[in-house]
């Protein structure tokens, strides 16, 4: 693999294959053009990429990964750059393969509730396009007004409402893909196949082991009735208390989120302000649904929680306009930021949830011994858990503390009995603390793993693995690594 | 790390302002907002593309030249993406003061120059020259030139989006309003406000109906009306090409003009127009002189529907026996955030039936002079405005001349059949439809 930038000479080479392959107008190698593509939502690491293509179909996929499979030039996909942890940045000027104008709706099979994607189609768009027949496609990320749902399956994106539906990886059913070295090959397809879950593989393998280029994906029935409370609590450790106490009580509410005073500070200043009283320590938003019947009695019951902590105002959303407000307010949390600070990290840790006051009252300590704000945005009902750390990068030595104290929460977390990533990925941005839960061997495992699919490591390289790599890949430097044909 | 403004490639006055580019957190929100995003798929022709090149540059890492500027220039400046953006990142502002850089930088050459200096320092800022290109094209008309230069196909010296405007340029029937009477105009009725009505440029000599229409509802609703003889454009067409310098001129011509004399607002009836000047205190930020006046214009300047909602409109008995739809003008949804106001009003006119046009906020290509700078993406957003317009519709309405003009254009060359009217004129022909029904206001 070239690992150093492409020369001049090859990389005009370059540009005139792939030029071959999808027209001069589907690749932008200027320095101007490419500057934008410098990083994807996560703004920490940088690199220009060599090159940014745009096939229109899987087959030109498949010619231009043949090409860059044959030249040894690494290359990485990328869907619309709103991944979180750098998944998509070309750190050492790789070639970004962009999936944007594969973006249609195949084909719609309501009788067997799936639909099929391109991998540049918007989420959002999805569940928009069934609508009139009351379907919906159930995983909705923060950004699904705007993310790829192949952007989705390379990183197993969550979202809010996946606390009852689960994450990308249950509503996959079938993946065609382009293995690094350009062959096309197609796994799942039927509700279940026989063998290895190769598809629970591929998801959320953020881009090292394929480039995926057309997506089966399971489609709900829309539910009867939704309903959603509004809890505003004056003590973060009674919302999540609550929050604890509605999952113990056998409610499976279909999103249970959390906000604490930072993060509501942030979204009150932004585009789309609820209203929140100035002095609130925390808010929940608790949404069930289902068949009406049944659904009034889970609200009381929910509301009667509340009250038990205290809660300084409980109630319910009165229309879907209100409804409508309160999620536009938490899913532009991030985002809205932006009002409050220069610059964010945002970590994804994961705790069981009776663990969420220790280790809030933890990352509270990390904001202080760090000296940065850090606002609270979480899936309480999934203990996953959006810490933002806000930063100014333009402040000498504030973004190496920020990625230092990010590093402080995802290290308590793995203490706390829980994981580093739940929707976000790895990335290049929790690379090393992937060692707060694997061991050496535990790694090598998968990147064993990883070399069935990718043995060069041309597809997205330098991801997902700590680095400087263990002895083990240094050895395997030494040697060549044979390809295996799937 | 190093301050960012030291190594600027922003060496102009008004540089983008750091402020409001460090606001974007890079989270890409905005992209499905964008229609040059939705056309091209391109990072660098998405909003946070185009406030990350900004930031580039500030940083010294891109130089203005015309690889920068491209981008740069394909941008509407519809704000869809302010609407879509969680932290508020003021993208239309920071497009604007890069383009005030890129008039110094990359100045225009050739025929481009001599055709921006035409238009933007001898025209546009000169009612009078305005004027006379309103009668010369109403000569054009009705001369017979125009159907003799349409029957030998003179006109195929044009490029073909001009061959398509020329073809859909309204007969522009009646002279401008402005200058053509006195200027003081009074209400019908009970006198409830007194307001200041700015004719607009474009408006004014394409569509001088709209701007009768607009003066009879103001009275009709109990408005002493002024229309000061002294104004000139707003000063949007320059911003919008980096001219900031004759845009602030005009900008204080027209606040020493308006503010001259009690009023309760200043009314526009055009979206584009509208949103510049209510943001004469942005443009004017750095005049110490004018920023408490600047101020007070842009609090007074209100567009007609959004006055007419507020001061309780008068409903109107007329009945219209028509199916509309309506066209959210950038300016007005994005920019200014009215999208009820029209709506409000089409809703109180007896029998029309309004049907919602999908994704109606999403730019028609107008964008100012875009469709002319920039004819192909235009097109492309023309022809799927067109297709989202529902079927059996007798007119489509909106409060923008730019997109009226545009529409215009999409109707013929699509061969439809829709009228293209402004909001105020079927509220109107409400009116007038009550007046022949029984007797004339009192």
């Amino acid at each position: 693999m070239i690992d150093a930038p492409l020369d001049e000479k090859r990389k005009q080479q370059m540009i005139d294959a792939l030029s071959r392959v999808v027209g001069k107008k589907s690749i932008l190698y200027r320095y101007e053009d490419v500057m934008a593509y410098e990083c994807d939502g996560y703004t920490i690491h940088k690199g220009l990429p060599a090159a940014v293509v745009f096939p229109s179909n899987t087959e030109e996929v498949a010619a231009i990964v043949s090409y860059l499979h044959q030249q040894q030039i690494p290359f990485i996909p990328r869907g619309a750059g709103t991944g979180l942890s750098g998944g998509a940045t070309a750190l050492n000027g790789e070639v970004i393969i962009s999936l944007v104008r594969m973006n249609k709706l195949l084909h719609v099979d309501y009788d067997n509730r799936r639909a099929v994607v391109q991998p540049g189609y918007i989420n959002l768009k999805l569940s928009n396009s069934i609508a009139s027949k009351g379907y919906y496609y159930a995983p909705d990320p923060s950004s699904q007004a705007t993310c790829t749902i192949g952007g989705n399956v390379g990183e197993n994106a969550g979202g809010a409402h996946c606390l009852k539906y689960g994450v990308t990886t249950n509503h996959v059913l079938g993946l065609e893909v382009v293995l690094p070295n350009g062959q096309i090959r197609r796994f799942g397809g039927t509700l279940d196949t026989p063998g290895y879950d190769v598809l629970g593989l591929l998801t959320g393998s953020e881009g090292t082991l394929a480039i995926v280029t057309e997506i089966t994906v399971r489609i709900l029935k829309k539910p009867q009735e939704v309903s959603t409370v509004l809890a505003l609590f004056d003590k973060v450790t009674d919302a999540s208390q609550a929050a604890s106490d509605i999952i113990a009580c056998g409610i499976i509410p279909a999103a249970l989120e959390m906000m604490d005073a930072m993060a509501i500070h942030g979204v009150e200043s932004g585009n789309y302000p609820v209203g929140y009283p100035k002095d609130l320590a925390a808010v929940l938003i608790i949404e069930v649904d289902g068949i009406a019947a049944g659904l009034q009695e889970q609200i009381e019951e929910i509301m009667q929680v509340c009250k038990n902590h205290h809660v300084r105002e409980v109630r319910k959303a009165k229309d879907a306009a209100e409804r409508a407000r309160w999620w536009a307010n938490r899913k532009t949390a991030f985002g809205a930021m932006g009002t409050i600070s220069p610059d964010y990290l945002v970590q994804d840790g994961v705790i069981p949830r009776s663990k969420l006051p220790e280790v809030l009252e933890r990352i509270g300590q990390i904001s202080k011994q760090y000296g940065l704000r850090i606002a609270n945005v979480f899936h309480a009902g999934d203990g996953n858990l959006h810490p933002l750390i806000l930063f100014d990068s333009r402040v000498e030595g504030e973004t190496e503390r920020a990625v230092e104290a990010g590093s402080a929460v995802l290290k308590a977390c793995a203490d706390a009995g829980g994981s580093i990533t739940g929707e976000h990925g790895v990335g290049v941005e929790k690379m090393e603390d992937m060692r707060f839960i694997f061991n050496d061997i535990e790694i090598e495992a998968q990147m064993q793993l990883r070399d069935v699919f990718n043995p060069n490591s041309l597809c997205n390289p330098h991801k997902m693995f700590p680095k400087p790599a263990r002895c083990v890949e240094m050895k395997r430097l030494s040697r060549k690594v044979p390809a295996v044909n799937i | 790390m190093v301050k960012t403004s030291n190594l600027s490639s922003f060496l102009w006055e008004d540089a983008p302002d750091e402020n409001k580019f460090s606001e974007c957190v890079h989270c890409g929100m905005c992209l499905e907002a964008c229609p040059t995003y939705q056309e091209t798929g391109l990072e660098h022709h998405s909003p946070r593309g185009r406030v990350y090149l900004i930031k580039s540059a500030a940083e010294g890492k891109l130089q203005l030249n015309n690889y920068f500027k491209e981008p740069i220039d394909s941008c509407l400046a519809c704000r869809a993406c302010e609407t879509a953006c969680p932290s508020g990142v003021q993208v239309g502002a920071l497009i604007e003061e890069t383009r005030g850089q890129l008039y110094h930088a990359t100045p225009a050459k050739g025929a481009g120059r001599v055709v921006q200096k035409l238009f933007l320092r001898d025209i546009f800022p000169s009612p009078k020259r305005m004027q006379l290109l309103g009668k010369m094209t109403r000569l054009y008309q009705k001369s017979g030139l125009q159907s003799s230069a349409r029957k030998l196909k003179l006109l195929r010296v044009l490029p073909a989006h001009l061959q398509e405007m020329e073809a859909a340029l309204p007969k522009l029937k009646t002279s401008p309003l402005l200058g053509r009477g006195g200027e003081l105009y009074s209400a019908y009725g009970e006198k409830r406000a007194t307001v200041a009505m700015i004719t607009g440029c474009v408006m004014d000599v394409v569509y001088s109906d709209v701007n009768e229409a607009t003066l009879n509802v103001l009275r009709r609703n109990g408005c002493d009306v002024w229309i000061p003889k002294a104004q000139k454009c707003c000063g949007a067409l320059h911003l919008h090409a980096g001219d900031r310098e004759q845009a602030k001129q005009l900008a204080k011509h027209n606040i020493d003009v308006f503010l001259s004399n009690e009023v309760d607002a200043i009314i526009i009836n055009a979206a584009g127009c509208g949103s510049t000047l209510k943001e004469y205190d942005e443009l004017l930020k750095n005049d110490v002189r004018y920023a408490e006046r600047s101020h007070l214009f842009a609090e007074k300047t209100k567009d007609v529907s959004e006055f007419l909602v507020d001061l309780g409109l008068i409903a109107p008995k007329g009945k219209l026996d028509m199916k509309v739809t309506y066209h959210d003008a950038c300016h007005l949804a994005h920019a200014q955030g009215i999208r009820q106001a029209p709506r409000e009003i089409l809703e109180m006119i007896p029998g029309l039936v309004v049907e919602a046009m999908p994704d109606s906020d999403r730019c028609c290509g107008s964008a100012g002079i875009y469709n002319i700078t920039q004819p192909e993406m235009a097109s492309q957003l023309l022809e799927r405005k067109m297709n989202d317009i529902p079927s059996g519709c007798d007119a489509v309405a909106m409060g923008n001349p730019g997109c009226m003009m545009q529409f215009q254009v999409g109707v013929v060359k699509h061969h439809r059949s829709e009228q293209i009217v402004h909001t105020i004129q079927l509220l109107n022909d409400a009116y007038e439809r009550e007046d022949s029904d029984g007797g004339m206001p009192t």
